[in-house]
């Protein structure tokens, strides 16, 4: 391979054709709510352990929809399930459950 | 492709395009890219056709490279581009005829400005004046080389000595078409066909007997875009750009791809030659990858010229699979000779791009 000082850059286009959306389908399927979050951000600005660590669930949720959640695994390890993003949500999403089946499907799903 | 609705587009954007006695200029980085498109597109105009066409040995730049690489400012681009229409007038000539995408794009842009807002067009000529002493006309009809081949397209069939046919299948040969950003983008009305589908080099497929394959990224830009390859460390998002299309093509196998800018042939086709050096990825069948040609060449070809003489030896991508399939005939052995039989020297073969063995 030649070394041209440059490289190819990264597609930054979300292809929804390509992307593994397996982990969507099963949170939507096992926990509905999953559906009607607009990712405001309320969750996240609450957080306890989001200001600690680099914990994103507005992030998580987006990349999970999308099917580029590629780092879920480590990321979800930094929850302590308080459950004060679900205390906070407008839109009466059920975070917790969100996060619990989350890691179930990581394990089910092998991610 | 479905052409039913892009007939209606088509029709609404019809461009008036001269008949003859054509100002022709050379665009600056086309010579050394593919030196033999601009010479055959004399040689159709002025054998072929019988048209006048007038050069002027001091034409220069339209400054489109510094203008959109934000070195120049608009108004000395508009100055230059005065003084190549007082080139013209001083001709006697009234139609412009740019070999360039960029520039066809910045005439028309000037052109436009000054429509809006006769006072800068006032203050252009007084800089041009005082600069040079010229004065100028504007010209009357602008068009693209493109749009020249494509008027007369009915008449090159006429004189065309191969179709665009598979030889060994007798099918239509497939090819992708790719238009300059700048020739319908900015001015939809500008150019054969608008903005969305253009039909300017579908047209000429079409016309020649091949297939214009649709395919998604068929309007993303081949990556040229002046910023983002004139510096070295940002050529990655250029070479992006190509690859997207070329993967989004890929499935169609097309057999060539179809051009009329100067950067875009230059992109596609040394780009497919960069990313099998940096990735092992080619494209095409057997790994050969896949031809670009310009409209110029493609109009020789069907022509009959000789592929050396339009200058198919200058890609990086072998064209002689496609030469093979449409049966044109070459000598193997005269493809890196120069004028007089001079030997230009052969280049060193590519690691992952497949050296075709006709």
């Amino acid at each position: 391979m030649i070394d041209f000082g440059y490289n190819i850059n990264a597609d930054r286009q979300i292809d929804y054709d390509r992307n593994d959306r397996r982990l969507a389908r099963y949170i939507l399927e096992h926990e509905p709510t999953f559906r009607i979050c607009i990712s405001c951000g309320t969750c996240t600005a609450t957080c306890s352990a989001g200001n600690f660590t680099y914990l994103n669930l507005r992030e998580m949720i987006v990349l999970i929809k999308r099917g580029e959640a590629k780092n879920i695994k480590s990321d979800i390890e930094k929850c302590m399930l308080c459950g004060k993003c679900q205390l906070a949500c407008p839109r009466g999403v059920n975070t917790r459950n969100i996060i619990l089946t989350i890691n179930r499907a990581i394990e089910r799903l092998d991610f | 492709m479905n052409i039913e609705g892009k007939r209606v587009i088509w029709k609404e954007y019809q461009k008036e395009i001269a008949d003859d006695h054509y100002f022709y200029v050379r665009s600056c980085v086309r010579q050394s890219f593919f030196p033999g498109s601009e010479t055959t597109f004399l040689r159709i105009l002025r054998d072929e056709l019988g048209k006048d066409v007038y050069e002027n040995p001091f034409h220069t730049t339209c400054t489109g490279i510094a203008y959109h690489g934000d070195i120049l400012p608009f108004e000395t681009t508009m100055t230059v581009i005065a003084r190549q229409f007082a080139l013209m007038t001083e001709a006697g000539y009234e139609n412009y005829i740019p070999s360039c995408i960029t520039s066809f794009g910045l005439y028309s842009e000037v052109l436009d400005t000054w429509h809006h807002f006769p006072e800068i067009e006032k203050k252009v000529r007084d800089f041009l004046k005082k600069a040079t002493g010229k004065e100028f006309e504007k010209p009357k009809n602008l068009a693209h080389a493109s749009d020249i081949i494509f008027k007369f397209r009915k008449e090159i069939t006429s004189k065309a000595k191969f179709k665009l046919v598979n030889r060994f299948t007798g099918d239509p040969i497939k090819v992708v078409e790719h238009i300059g950003c700048h020739y319908s983008k900015m001015f939809p009305s500008k150019g054969v066909g608008g903005a969305e589908y253009p039909y300017v080099l579908a047209g000429l497929i079409e016309e020649w007997g091949g297939d214009v394959i649709d395919y998604p990224e068929r309007r993303h830009c081949c990556g040229f875009g002046f910023r983002q390859y004139l510096i070295r460390a940002n050529r990655g998002y250029s070479i992006a750009c190509s690859r997207k299309k070329f993967e989004s093509m890929q499935p169609y196998k097309p057999d060539a791809i179809l051009t009329n800018c100067p950067g875009c042939p230059y992109f596609l086709d040394r780009w497919q030659y960069a990313i099998s050096e940096m990735e092992g990825k080619t494209y095409g069948v057997d790994g050969q990858g896949i031809p670009v040609l310009t409209y110029e060449e493609l109009a020789g070809m069907v022509l009959g010229y000789d592929p050396w003489d339009i200058g198919l030896q200058i890609h990086q991508v072998p064209v002689e699979p496609l030469l093979d399939k449409i049966g044109i005939p070459y000598d193997s052995q005269k493809k890196f000779q120069g004028k007089n039989g001079e030997n230009l020297g052969q280049p060193a073969t590519a690691h992952s791009l497949t050296f075709y063995q006709g």
